[in-house]
């Protein structure tokens, strides 16, 4: 009604309240995506760092035990397969019978069932190392059950029972805390052992070692093919169709599903070439098809980064194509190959999905030596515990996780210091 | 000889043969004759000769020799299994290749004397393919080290072989999409031999069940994949729900209002985002986001399943906001200053600056960056496996359960497979599914980015 009376400045000034409020919202929505972005981080990180430190410990019960020579019907000088095959899990049932003497059958069960079933292999390990110890009585750090495990670590000290250990179990259980005698300690069986169906034997070795055995083959594929192709077409490759042709398809590759290079690992290696299924051998051709098309794409750029003068400098000095390339440009494009591989490495690292169709999601007991024995990786291992009902799975699946992250945040920071240290404006 | 063997056989062989050819084209050199190319590019001529044939040879051998083995043995066969089933055929192979493997069991069966003669033929070949790869490899030194003359043009025939070698290592990326097609394809057929694509494609029922006996009971399994595609598509709707707008607006802000500080800190620290395996974001959802979300629900007397579709999208969300945001950056800095220069000059705020002129401006780029994500959160695998469920249920509601195309790629592909069954073969055809679809927007979307990157340059 008054626009007509009114001056544009006055008409832009009445609006600019609108505006600038329009302005600081704009800029506020721009804030609090950025915030939530790292707040999602920040949720994830402090979300399995809690869950997972206390993977990292391990409740034991020390207790002194009589090595009962007798017993076991073993000497100090008996063959090593007589010591492997005594009744050591007998004994350590015979001890607590006597040291806590419960009433009946299903009591001494239940107080069999605190002690872990890897018990017994702790004591014949510590006799097989040194037979002089039958006869004599022993101090040893026994592990527990996992649920003992889980209550002394979490709930014990704020009052409250147990869904898993029954009244007579906690007061056993608190009569060995009142000695003493049930401590934690740092968890090596997490580090040591392969995997396990009971938690507190359950470790990631194996899956590590598979991870390694994996990567190596990934990494002796994927570094010299993908260096080659991408020499190959930055530098000798003509400008045509089929290059193009070429170009295109790797930039798709790159932004394949990775759950198809599984089916492809399947029906190809797997069901025409017959490469064992589990193994690392197969696991790194998968991941080098996968990781090949960064690789490349990361070469090509370090190779395009590299000046024309130096290229012409060598030419000039009679130097013939290839000796440019491989004297010159390549030592000097290096650094940034290098870099695209690291990163490329790290996603091989964390990739799960097409490792569970080539089968290394089998159930791995054994430490694997060889490329090709069968073994699981770190992820893969991280998605078969997940899925594990128990609590103590759950917390060691968080520190299984944790120690995936510590590999990748190596990788990366690797892979920017050799960026920085060794890239070069021209 | 065991392929491990050979393969070192081969090494040594690669470094024996250099020095020979250098030391040969040394020693002429010597004798005072004028040399056409330098002494190492002899040796790396004999080096390249003499290890390049048996190498081949040998990687012919690994992919023939099973098949050989396997057709050799279907003959020594007892007449009943070969003129029975395919499949009966190769369990018998299978049992053969077992028995084979563990002496003891060879008196035990009746494909006893198969398994022998599988023995014996493992040995033969073992013999064979030693003796071919190493007398390959003398030829190739004696060959070469006879043509090591003076006017033998040494460094044109290495740098020709080098160039084929790198040729056929940039072929690889070539022949490995070919592979995927071919692989998923052919399976992919059989599978449509049994079930009819339009059954496939618009079938609304999904329960790849099949009865493993014909006199057992049950269904016999159907296969109307119309469940899955509208899973995958919720879940993926959800995660660009989350996505988008936060990483365009993160995109906006960093590109267009922070500081150089703020901008150096927060991008990489959006970008480890991205670097997290998907699996840690699987056991995320699964164990955190999905008890949260039932939790909120519950308490506002929802009926919320224990694995939701919001859950899995939720997380899927936050893992594809970097991406969105990166690739989003890289089109909205390819804007040109002056466009905004002007924008500022016409007396328009920042917002409306970026909303009115560089969005608009980088719109197909920005098109492109979500068809990308898209894709990615189509083909994303472990965090629907882990976080969503497997009940293939029909439903728009974000709060059931539904399942998608890779859980059940995986579900059917994981454990025990049997290549005649429908079931297993319905992966494949799932594959083939997610394969041209992901293509299809990966194409479109890279050739947008790469084609309104440049347009402003």
């Amino acid at each position: 009604m008054t626009d007509s009376t009114m001056t544009t400045r006055q008409k832009v000034e009445a609006s600019m309240r609108r505006r600038r409020a329009a302005e600081t919202r704009f800029r506020l929505y721009g804030m609090a995506s950025v915030l939530f972005g790292l707040l999602c981080l920040v949720v994830l990180f402090g979300d399995i760092f809690s869950k997972g430190t206390s993977a990292f410990s391990q409740t034991v019960l020390t207790t002194t035990i009589e090595i009962d020579g007798d017993y076991l019907d073993i000497t100090p000088d008996s063959s090593e397969s007589d010591i492997m095959s005594a009744n050591y899990d007998g004994l350590i049932k015979r001890h607590f019978k006597n040291d806590v003497q419960p009433k009946g059958r299903s009591e001494a069960r239940s107080l069999f069932s605190l002690i872990s079933s890897g018990a017994g292999w702790q004591i014949q390990s510590q006799v097989l190392e040194d037979p002089s110890i039958i006869g004599k009585t022993v101090t040893v750090d026994l592990l527990v059950d996992d649920d003992v495990d889980q209550w002394f670590k979490h709930e014990y000290g704020n009052d409250s029972g147990s869904v898993r250990l029954s009244e007579k179990q906690l007061e056993w259980i608190t009569g060995w805390i009142d000695s003493d005698a049930l401590k934690t300690q740092f968890n090596t069986t997490f580090f040591v052992n392969g995997d396990s169906r009971e938690p507190e034997l359950a470790g990631i070795r194996g899956a590590i070692t598979g991870t390694l055995l994996t990567l190596l083959v990934t990494f002796l594929l994927s570094f010299p093919i993908g260096v080659a192709a991408a020499i190959y077409l930055e530098e000798f490759a003509p400008k045509n169709r089929l290059t193009e042709i070429v170009e295109i398809n790797i930039n798709n590759l790159a932004a394949v599903p990775s759950i198809t290079f599984g089916l492809l690992g399947l029906a190809i290696f797997i069901n025409i070439f017959g490469v064992s299924r589990s193994t690392p051998l197969v696991g790194g051709l998968v991941l080098t098809l996968m990781t090949l098309p960064t690789i490349i794409i990361s070469g090509r750029a370090a190779i395009k980064a590299v000046p024309p003068s130096i290229r012409e400098a060598a030419l000039g000095l009679g130097a013939s194509k290839m000796q440019t390339v491989f004297h010159h440009v390549l030592p000097l494009a290096m650094p940034g190959m290098l870099t695209g591989t690291i990163i490329g490495m790290a996603q091989a690292l964390g990739e799960t999905a097409p490792l569970l169709m080539i089968g290394m999601i089998a159930f791995v007991v054994d430490v694997p030596g060889f490329i090709n024995d069968p073994s699981t990786v770190l992820p893969v291992q991280i998605f078969l515990w997940s899925d594990s009902p128990e609590r103590a799975f759950t917390e060691r699946t968080s520190g299984a996780i944790m120690v995936l992250l510590g590999f990748l945040i190596i990788m990366n920071t690797a892979a920017v210091m050799l960026r920085r240290r060794l890239e070069r404006r021209w | 000889m065991n392929y491990s063997t050979l393969l070192i056989a081969l090494l040594i062989a690669l470094g024996a043969a250099y020095f020979l050819g250098r030391n040969r084209a040394r020693s002429l050199a010597g004798q005072g004759e004028s040399m056409h190319s330098l002494p190492t590019h002899y040796g790396a001529l004999t080096a390249l000769w003499t290890t390049l044939p048996p190498l081949l040879i040998l990687i012919m051998w690994v992919m023939l020799e099973p098949r050989i083995v396997d057709a050799l043995l279907t003959m020594q066969l007892p007449e009943a299994i070969r003129t029975a089933s395919e499949a009966e055929v190769r369990l018998a192979l299978s049992k053969v290749h077992n028995i084979a493997s563990d002496p003891s069991m060879m008196g035990q069966s009746e494909l006893g004397s198969v398994a022998a003669h599988l023995v014996d033929l493992e040995q033969r070949a073992a013999i064979l393919k030693g003796g071919v790869i190493l007398s390959l490899i003398l030829l190739g030194v004696a060959v070469t080290w006879r043509r090591i003359q003076p006017d033998l043009r040494a460094r044109g025939e290495v740098e020709r072989i080098v160039r084929v070698m790198l040729f056929a290592s940039s072929a690889i990326a070539v022949l490995t999409t070919l592979g995927i097609l071919v692989s998923v394809l052919f399976e992919a057929v059989l599978f449509f031999q049994k079930v009819s694509p339009i059954e496939f494609l618009f079938g609304t029922t999904w329960s790849p069940q099949v009865a493993l006996r014909a006199d057992q009971s049950g269904s016999s399994g159907s296969f109307g994949a119309v469940p899955l595609f509208a899973g995958t598509l919720l879940i993926s709707a959800i995660a660009m729900f989350i996505a988008v707008p936060v990483g365009l607006m993160a995109a906006i802000y960093l590109s267009e209002y922070a500081t150089s500080r703020v901008r150096q800190l927060a991008k990489p620290a959006l970008e480890v985002l991205a670097g997290i395996p998907t699996v840690v974001y699987g056991f995320f959802a699964a164990l955190t986001v999905a008890p949260f979300i039932r939790g909120v629900g519950e308490s506002v007397g929802l009926d919320v399943s224990s694995e939701s579709a919001l859950a899995a999208g939720l997380v899927m969300g936050i893992m594809i906001i970097p991406f969105v945001s990166s690739l989003s950056d890289d089109v909205i800095n390819a804007v040109p200053q002056s466009l905004r220069d002007g924008s500022y000059g016409l007396g328009a705020t920042r917002s409306e600056t970026v909303r009115q002129v560089v969005i608009p401006a980088a719109l197909p780029g920005i098109v492109g960056a979500v068809m990308l994500a898209v894709s990615r959160a189509i083909g994303e695998t472990m965090i629907v496996a882990m976080a969503a469920g497997l009940a293939a249920n029909l439903t728009a509601n974000p709060l059931d359960s539904v399942t998608t195309v890779t859980v059940q790629i995986v579900t059917l592909l994981v454990g025990d497979q049997e290549f005649d069954s429908p079931k297993t073969l319905a992966a494949f055809a799932l594959g083939l599914v997610l394969f041209i679809v992901t293509l299809v927007l990966n194409f479109v979307a890279i050739k947008i980015v790469q084609k309104y990157r440049e347009q402003y340059d």
